[in-house]
């Protein structure tokens, strides 16, 4: 799976709609995955998971920032993200199907904040850009 | 047997009772053959299938995905029993059609955003998880009598 010239700009398109929203995204992102796929929660046990929690809006905050230097980087998203694809691979070891979970949820929410820049072409593209993504931080793993 | 509390039976009958589906079908089936295009191995007699333009234009497209949303509609009368709704379609998916379940649930996925661009902040978290649970659900039951 390949990011096309198109892909990329369409992926650099959504980042620069959501603009300073990103952080907020985040958070949400998380919130609804930990709902939808409560098997999720089993990597913060350490974590308030309840609504609003401040860890979850930081950790959103992270998540967030990650997805934007990918997009910032979208030529060599594997060395822009190499540090926490070996983070994830040495300590974190989250489970690769967990990814796309992420991915479905991040979806969610751009389509329910900006429905109308999540055109059939763009959704695609961001996807495949979340697919990338995932393919990066476990890329290590073994 | 699946379970549903009242809440969940209550977020997915009131959402579907909003739900345009025509136009809901439509635009799932097009973002499925457009988001992941292998999914187009299945529809070589649809004709023009060649570009997102294109594939949002095809009748048989929208026709096809009004059919599909439809039957999704079954499922929300017969919650309680999902397995025997979707016996014969699941039968005819193995038998006749050789749809890998996969399918069943990308298509799933891809609903949930549609609902999520339409509902917008009425698309709830628990609402978005209700509604994962069911294309879950129904995706499982349609691959049940798979052999």
């Amino acid at each position: 799976m390949v990011l096309s010239g198109n892909d990329k700009s369409n992926v650099k398109g959504v980042f620069s709609k959501i603009g300073g929203h990103a952080e907020e995204y985040g958070a949400e992102t998380l919130e609804r995955m930990f709902c939808t796929y409560p098997q999720t929660k089993t990597y913060f046990p350490h974590f308030d998971l309840q609504h609003g929690s401040a860890q979850v809006k930081a950790h959103g905050k992270k998540v967030a920032g990650a997805l934007i230097e990918a997009a910032n980087h979208i030529d060599d998203i594997a060395g822009a993200l190499s540090k926490l694809s070996d983070l994830h691979a040495q300590k974190l070891r989250v489970d690769p199907v967990n990814f796309k979970l992420l991915g479905q949820c991040f979806l969610v929410v751009v389509a329910i904040h900006h429905p109308s820049v999540l055109t059939p072409e763009v959704h695609a593209s961001l996807d495949k850009f979340l697919c990338a993504v995932g393919n990066v931080l476990t890329a290590k793993y073994r | 047997m699946v379970h549903w509390s009242a809440e969940e039976k209550q977020l997915i009958t009131s959402l579907w009772s909003k739900v345009n589906v025509e136009e809901c079908g439509a635009e799932a089936l097009a973002r499925l053959l457009i988001v992941y295009p292998w999914t187009q191995r299945f529809f070589d007699n649809f004709g023009n299938l060649s570009s997102p333009t294109a594939i949002l234009g095809n009748p048989k497209v929208r026709a096809h995905g009004k059919k599909v949303l439809t039957s999704f509609g079954e499922a929300v009368k017969n919650l309680d029993n999902l397995k025997a709704t979707y016996s014969k379609l699941s039968e005819l998916h193995c038998e006749k059609l050789h749809v890998d379940p996969e399918n069943f649930r990308l298509l799933g996925d891809i609903l949930i955003i549609v609902l999520a661009a339409h509902f917008a902040k009425d698309f709830t978290p628990a609402c978005q998880a209700t509604w994962q649970k069911l294309v879950g659900v129904v995706a499982h039951a349609l691959a049940y009598k798979y052999h």
